[in-house]
């Protein structure tokens, strides 16, 4: 620190410099975003996804990894609802990126978005892991993403206007497949319609409502509080009175629980990739919700 | 507020009586021209209305248009969000409160309050603390945004002696540039690895020996912090404090400018999805002026010395943790350790009984390091079991002149401790450990602690 050295000013200037004259820098949440973002930015976008299909989003650290990928930013993509309030806060405070602090033009929230379900009466801790804005797991309805793409499409043109009309064209063809796509899932679920079904956590409210499809009980007891032997038993209790199809959980959730109610009450168990990645299948937002189709019907079964 | 009432009755009654008068007195000619005047007022009135009414209509139709505009979603839409929060009146602005309650049970075999660290001068918060049932620290944590410029964040510590201590009260400067994150007020100094973490987040009911031997437990500084991320994809976090010192291993010194320096670099990422790690280097530096203390002499008394001088510690840290697939939520593992090394060198007071009976002053140097290794496992949901060894070296200390009364330390102190802890939910932790704690030559206290720590209020964040 004694002395100024020129070189050393000109090198961090320059690594700093460096991304901002590239593609836009943009950091998704979760992979269902990040598959977003991609679909709408093609080439003129560097997606970087902070978890994986396999994690838990509610429960992730605010790693070194992820705070160095925050700080080159230009624009973080994130659920919002309090899902990732436990790390996205503290990671983006770290970066010290102001661009993409809550509130700021480099900040994009999906669950605002889409009409929220599962908004808790009354909150208590009590009642387990609530979020107080509604359920969070908003991308298991395809037309949520319907409705987050135009949005998130202008967002990528105001950070980035000298592409703006690459990103309009981008989000036009997508809009024409995904409504196209959404017409053809309806078609192939039609048999999934008044399904009754178990879930091991309140992870597809959305999913099953958009298929029309029935809830009877969670495993957990409540929500995000693992499943216990007396819950698993009472459930049981009510597939025997309320006969159930399958039981459904997310790819990243431990299999356990919904092994021991599908061996007592001779029922299937179905895997949802959940996300982008979730399986070897849901490689993309189209191949996930294939996937999720295919899966629920074979559940029928 | 009785009396205002009055103006507007009065004003009515001077209404009433300037405007009965000319109706009495009116003639058919004028009742005519009365009638006339107000068939026109009525018509010009309705014509108002009517006018009215057609801009309420268009008004309407337009609202009517604007709201059907998104449904149309082949265009994008703008991107101002809807507010998400419903929050609205005085409370909307109230800060993130959270409290932490904790307490324990200790059985020590050794009397806690003749605890020392043979060999180390004792200082700050050092220990294994009271026998038997007793409250911990609650803690009362309170932050929020300023303004556009300023967050800020205060953590008051209750101590189960009724008294009020302040951990943390400190603003950060948001607006600044190059992804500078400037700190200001008192915290907890970014040295280390453990050193930011507040004691309920600790994997451990105690703080590691070196920790309590170089430091007092935990460095804060009354001061100014700036850190900075390099905008590269591997993380590298620089960090710069300065303050007023009067932490251990510095003391209290009435004078102007700075009181300790401190710097550290951290580095970390991900080995695949499984592995994530941070390592880092710290080093600080601070003065200490009448750090007086007990001490046995070599004649068997008990001494009161003193040391004034130059202190400089450094660190080298490092965190790895597992989970498989990055999915902490089933089982996980992780293992830290910090490396000690400590410097001091300055005058040391030797006084035989504190009453100046005799006194020495000689040149003093000495070069002592510490580490401490730990591994914490959780083999299923909610549950974990953790191992920590601690370890310090007395290294080498000149007392100069001053070694014709005191004996150079030649003793390692060192400790076990085993940990079980139980995690139903984010917010709550009961944990049992089990330890054996050697800080004095031929004394050996077996530790048995369980503690539980209860979290209320807003969501805590998830540190690495």
């Amino acid at each position: 620190m004694t002395s100024f050295k020129p070189w050393l000013l000109a090198a961090i200037l320059g690594v700093w410099a460096g991304p901002a004259l590239a593609n836009l820098n943009v950091f998704a949440t979760v992979p269902e975003w990040g598959a977003l973002t991609q679909e709408l930015g093609g080439d003129k976008v560097n997606v970087y996804i902070a978890t994986n299909a396999l994690q838990d989003p509610h429960h992730v650290e605010a790693k070194p990894s992820l705070i160095a990928r925050a700080r080159a930013a230009d624009l973080v993509v994130a659920t919002g609802a309090e899902l990732e309030i436990g790390w996205l806060p503290l990671v983006t405070q770290q970066a010290g990126n102001p661009k993409v602090q809550a509130g700021k033009p480099g900040y994009f929230e999906a669950a605002p978005l889409v009409p929220m379900a599962e908004k808790p009466t009354r909150l208590d801790r009590a009642e387990g892991d609530v979020h107080p804005l509604g359920n969070p797991h908003i991308q298991t309805d395809p037309r949520n993403i319907a409705r987050i793409a135009g949005p998130l499409a202008a967002k990528l043109a105001e950070l980035d206007p000298a592409n703006a009309a690459y990103y309009q064209a981008r989000y036009k063809a997508f809009a024409e497949r995904w409504t196209a796509a959404i017409v053809r899932w309806e078609r192939e679920a039609v048999p999934l319609k008044g399904i009754p079904v178990l879930v091991q956590h309140k992870g597809f409210p959305y999913l099953l409502d958009w298929l029309g499809m029935k809830e009877v009980a969670a495993l957990e007891p409540k929500p995000g509080i693992e499943p216990t032997i007396a819950h698993l038993s009472e459930v049981l209790e009510t597939v025997r009175r309320q006969p159930v199809k399958m039981v459904i959980r997310a790819a990243y959730q431990s299999d356990r629980a919904s092994q021991w109610i599908a061996e007592r009450a001779k029922i299937n168990v179905v895997v949802l990739p959940f996300t982008v990645g979730g399986d070897d299948v849901a490689k993309d937002l189209f191949s996930l919700f294939d996937d999720t189709i295919q899966r629920l019907l074979k559940g029928t079964q | 507020m009785a009396k205002p009432s009055l103006v507007p009755r009065a004003v009515f009654l001077a209404l009433a009586l300037s405007l009965s008068p000319p109706l009495y007195a009116a003639s058919d000619a004028e009742v005519a021209e009365i009638r006339e005047q107000l068939r026109q007022l009525r018509e010009s009135y309705e014509a108002r209305l009517q006018a009215l009414e057609q801009r309420l209509k268009d008004a309407e139709t337009k609202a009517k248009e604007a709201a059907a505009a998104p449904a149309a979603a082949a265009a994008p839409l703008p991107a101002a969000a809807p507010v998400s929060s419903s929050a609205s009146g005085i409370a909307a602005f109230n800060p993130a409160i959270s409290a932490v309650l904790q307490g324990r049970y200790a059985n020590l075999s050794q009397d806690p309050e003749k605890f020392t660290i043979a060999g180390f001068a004792p200082g700050g918060e050092i220990g294994p603390g009271r026998r038997g049932f007793s409250l911990s620290e609650s803690e009362l944590a309170i932050s929020a945004s300023v303004d556009h410029l300023f967050a800020g964040n205060l953590i008051v510590s209750l101590t189960p002696e009724n008294t009020v201590s302040v951990e943390e009260a400190y603003g950060v400067y948001t607006a600044a540039p190059y992804g500078l994150v400037p700190k200001f007020g008192r915290f907890f100094s970014g040295l280390g690895y453990m050193n930011e973490q507040h004691q309920h987040a600790w994997d451990f009911i105690d703080a590691p020996l070196a920790y309590q031997a170089f430091l007092g437990g935990q460095y804060a500084n009354d001061g100014l912090q700036v850190k900075w991320v390099a905008p590269i994809d591997q993380f590298l976090e620089f960090g710069a404090e300065v303050g007023n010192g009067d932490g251990f291993p510095g003391s209290a010194r009435n004078k102007n400018g700075v009181g300790s320096g401190v710097i550290y670099a951290h580095t970390g990422g991900d080995i695949g999805a499984s592995h994530s790690w941070r390592a880092g280097v710290s080093y600080l530096q601070t003065r200490a002026q009448d750090r007086d203390y007990s001490q046995v002499d070599l004649a068997g008394n008990d001494a009161q010395v003193g040391f004034n001088g130059k202190s400089h510690v450094a660190i080298a840290d490092f965190v790895w943790k597992y989970a498989p697939n990055g999915n902490a939520q089933n089982t996980n593992f992780k293992l830290q350790g910090e490396y000690f090394w400590r410097r001091e060198s300055g005058d040391f007071t030797y006084d035989v009984d504190g009453a100046l009976g005799l006194t020495n002053t000689s040149a003093y140097t000495s070069r002592q390091t510490g580490w401490y290794l730990q591994g914490v496992y959780q083999f299923m949901p909610y549950w974990r079991v953790g191992a920590r060894y601690d370890r310090l070296d007395p290294g080498h200390v000149d007392y100069g002149t001053n070694a014709a009364f005191l004996e150079s330390p030649a003793f390692h102190p060192e400790r076990y401790a085993l940990m079980a802890d139980y995690t139903p939910s984010e917010f709550s932790r009961i944990r049992l450990q089990w330890g054996q704690s050697k800080t004095q030559a031929g004394v050996t206290d077996n530790q048995l602690f369980l503690q539980y720590i209860l979290t209320l209020g807003a969501h805590g964040a998830h540190k690495f």
